[in-house]
């Protein structure tokens, strides 16, 4: 350099000023999940504000279901999150039963509890293949694809569809379950699971660039996931042992005995296996369920709620009335107004009922998990590269259906 | 009344109500429990301190969720709701507020962030007001919609419905046309809290009179004297109506008999059968 040369300079290179720029990340992009629109501000490649700009699916199903009859309102409910159909029937129906004060056969109970698992397991699936994917791998998404179409197999052959399944009735489920349908699922835990989950998560968890991209990122204390309302995996990623299933259980879940895996990190990698972790300890809950299921009603006797079934309404008087004013009326249920809150497999999924009296609900407050946790994406997505941003949202697991609402 | 349902069971701490009750004075309208959830009413000025003691002296840490809801006949139409979680003791409460269109409810972001969104959520669809939120912009609904959709008095329809406009090439708003008009079925029973306004159904609730009303005279009934054999005589003595009786009227039609045939028809074919036999095809 003594010696003249000089170094061939970008043509930017000394400008003053450098400033930031915005661009729009969505409302279609196949990372957002769904219809999100986030409004970055970069400085380069760091991201300096993000703005999420959410509602593009708003539906207005709260609305809707002022509309409806209780019972015509719970399909409604799978429509939310389409990927965990029957955690989000859990709540509402748990909602109406805490309202009726309705008392549900133990077998209901039990089908409940394993159903919403084998749904926590096909929603984790696709949200562990989704963020596997995001950050830049192909093979184990369609892997775990096998498995989740598994589960769908199966809630068809529970309910007749595969997603949107509308099974849970408040006081039971809607049919029982085929006795070869449980041994199928024990035998799906015992060998497929392992062999398939196994092997796609060998490939990602111990991978450098896997790791490279979600270790320390979007790092949140355990202070700040309390204060932004976290619940569900990303409050355990952050190491507090928070989990509704345990700390209040419905149905069942007192009598399962089961794990709250709990991340040290808090980073995204942390909420990715906490979701592997917790798939384990589904599998753990069903087996229970299939192992101590009794026999017996599958819903309320109580014939102002739950309506007969089609051979008994043949038969008897009293039953025709009742099927008749239960699926054009309705049932009614009690004035008043409850919470209640679940633990879906992206985090507290809860119900806030009101009812008049009426046929139908007055006010139905649906708490989606995806809002608290997007709203943090600020917070969370700050000083962070544009691509960590991909990983994060993953790493949430948000469903637009729900969100939206 | 004993639990039969098997909902979230959460932590019942003994007393609670009225330790809530107590802590927080003068600040609290109502208490009440009811299916298992305590419901705190509290004075809208005061919700941001209610909270912060709530939260502060009472361990619940988590913010979960605010409600809104329309109840029109009330004075103050709306009830924001908030629902508390503790997580170190396991409970949960209710609080809520009651609020008019123009009475701002104080904003709860300053004890949790994730307040922002949720009152913006409760101003986009109903409209009611949160002071000190610095970002109160709609959320739900789309860039520019006019209105607050949950309220009870906005129809399940809306007003707009938009598309594609392929001649503007861009997306526009018309008012809504329904191909049929939105039904809402009525199922409840006639006999059990239906409340069907037939009409006729408002003479039933006339009150009374003190005295009936009367005709206890002729003169009163308004109807005139009575009538006599005057009534009888004519008029005139040429009373056009016995005048004409049936006498120029219009005569009927001609009968058609002999009317003339239609003409011989033309050609040498007579018979038509064959033009409406399918052909042969040999």
């Amino acid at each position: 350099m003594a010696h003249g040369l000089t170094i061939e300079e970008s043509p930017t290179t000394g400008d003053d000023e450098i400033t930031n720029y915005t661009i729009n990340f969505g409302p279609q992009h196949p990372a957002a999940h769904g219809v999100l629109r986030m409004v970055m501000e970069l400085d380069g490649e760091i991201v300096e504000r993000v703005d999420p700009h959410v509602g593009l699916l708003h539906r207005g199903t709260e609305k809707l279901i002022e509309h409806k009859t209780y019972l015509q309102a719970l399909p409604y409910f799978d429509r939310l999150d389409y990927c965990s159909p029957l955690c989000q029937e859990h709540s509402y129906v748990l909602a109406i039963e805490k309202l009726l004060n309705l008392e549900v056969p133990i077998r209901a109970q039990y089908l409940r509890v394993l159903f919403a698992e084998l749904t926590r397991m096909s929603n984790h699936f696709l949200n562990i293949g989704a963020h596997v994917m995001d950050v830049g791998a192909m093979t184990p998404n369609l892997w775990v694809f096998e498995l989740r179409e598994d589960c769908m197999n199966f809630f068809e052959r529970a309910s007749g569809a595969r997603m949107h399944s509308a099974w849970f009735r408040p006081g039971g489920v809607h049919q029982d379950v085929p006795e070869k349908l449980l041994v199928d699922i024990g035998e799906w835990l015992d060998n497929r699971v392992p062999e398939l989950f196994g092997d796609a998560m060998s490939l990602v968890m111990d991978n450098r660039i896997f790791k490279q991209r979600n270790v320390d990122i979007a790092v949140v204390s355990r202070e700040d996931a309390i204060k932004w309302g976290f619940s569900g995996p990303l409050i355990r990623a952050a190491g507090v042992p928070w989990d509704l299933r345990k700390s209040q259980p419905y149905d069942v879940y007192d009598r399962m005995d089961f794990e709250i895996p709990v991340g040290t990190n808090s980073d995204c990698y942390d909420r990715f296996m906490v979701r592997v972790q917790e798939v384990y300890q589904s599998a753990k809950i069903i087996k229970q369920c299939l192992a101590e299921m009794p026999s017996g009603p599958i819903a309320s006797d109580d014939r102002k709620v739950s309506p007969p079934k089609r051979g008994e309404m043949k038969q008897s008087m009293e039953a025709l009335i009742h099927h008749f004013k239960l699926y054009t009326e309705g049932f009614h249920v009690p004035a008043g107004e409850v919470y209640v809150a679940t633990e879906s497999p992206k985090g507290e999924f809860g119900v806030y009922l009101v009812s008049d009296g009426s046929n139908k609900p007055y006010r139905c407050k649906i708490r989606p998990t995806a809002f608290s946790h997007l709203q943090a994406m600020d917070m969370m997505t700050k000083g962070h590269m544009l691509p960590d941003a991909t990983a994060i949202l993953g790493a949430i697991d948000v469903v637009f259906g729900e969100c939206d609402r | 009344m004993s639990v039969l349902h098997s909902a979230p069971k959460f932590t019942r701490i003994d007393g609670l109500k009225d330790t809530l009750a107590g802590a927080l004075g003068a600040m609290l309208v109502d208490v009440r429990e009811e299916h298992g959830e305590l419901l705190l009413t509290v004075h809208r000025d005061s919700i941001e301190d209610a909270l912060r003691l709530l939260r502060d002296e009472h361990g619940y840490q988590q913010l979960m969720e605010i409600a809104g809801v329309d109840y029109p006949s009330r004075a103050e139409r709306f009830e924001v709701v908030y629902m508390l979680l503790s997580l170190t003791k396991n409970s949960r409460i209710i609080v809520k507020v009651t609020a008019a269109e123009a009475t701002p409810v104080p904003t709860v972001t300053t004890l949790w962030p994730n307040a922002g969104w949720l009152e913006r959520e409760v101003f986009d669809l109903y409209g009611v007001v949160f002071a000190g939120n610095a970002d109160l912009r709609r959320i739900l609904t789309d860039y520019g919609f006019e209105g607050h959709p949950f309220r009870k008095d906005f129809p399940l329809t809306g007003y707009v419905e938009l598309r594609y406009s392929e001649e503007e090439q861009r997306v526009v708003y018309e008012p809504v046309e329904l191909a049929q008009d939105l039904r809402s079925f009525d199922f409840l029973s006639p006999w059990e809290g239906a409340d069907y306004v037939l009409p006729g159904d408002e003479k039933a609730d006339t009150p009374p009179v003190d005295e009936a009303k009367t005709t206890d005279s002729p003169k009163e009934t308004g109807a005139g004297a009575k009538t006599d054999e005057k009534a009888d005589e004519k008029v005139s003595a040429a009373a056009p109506a016995e005048e004409q009786t049936g006498k120029d009227r219009t005569p009927a039609p001609e009968p058609t008999e002999d009317r003339k045939d239609r003409p011989e028809r033309k050609g040498d074919t007579k018979d038509t059968a064959a033009a409406t036999q399918p052909k042969n095809k040999d």
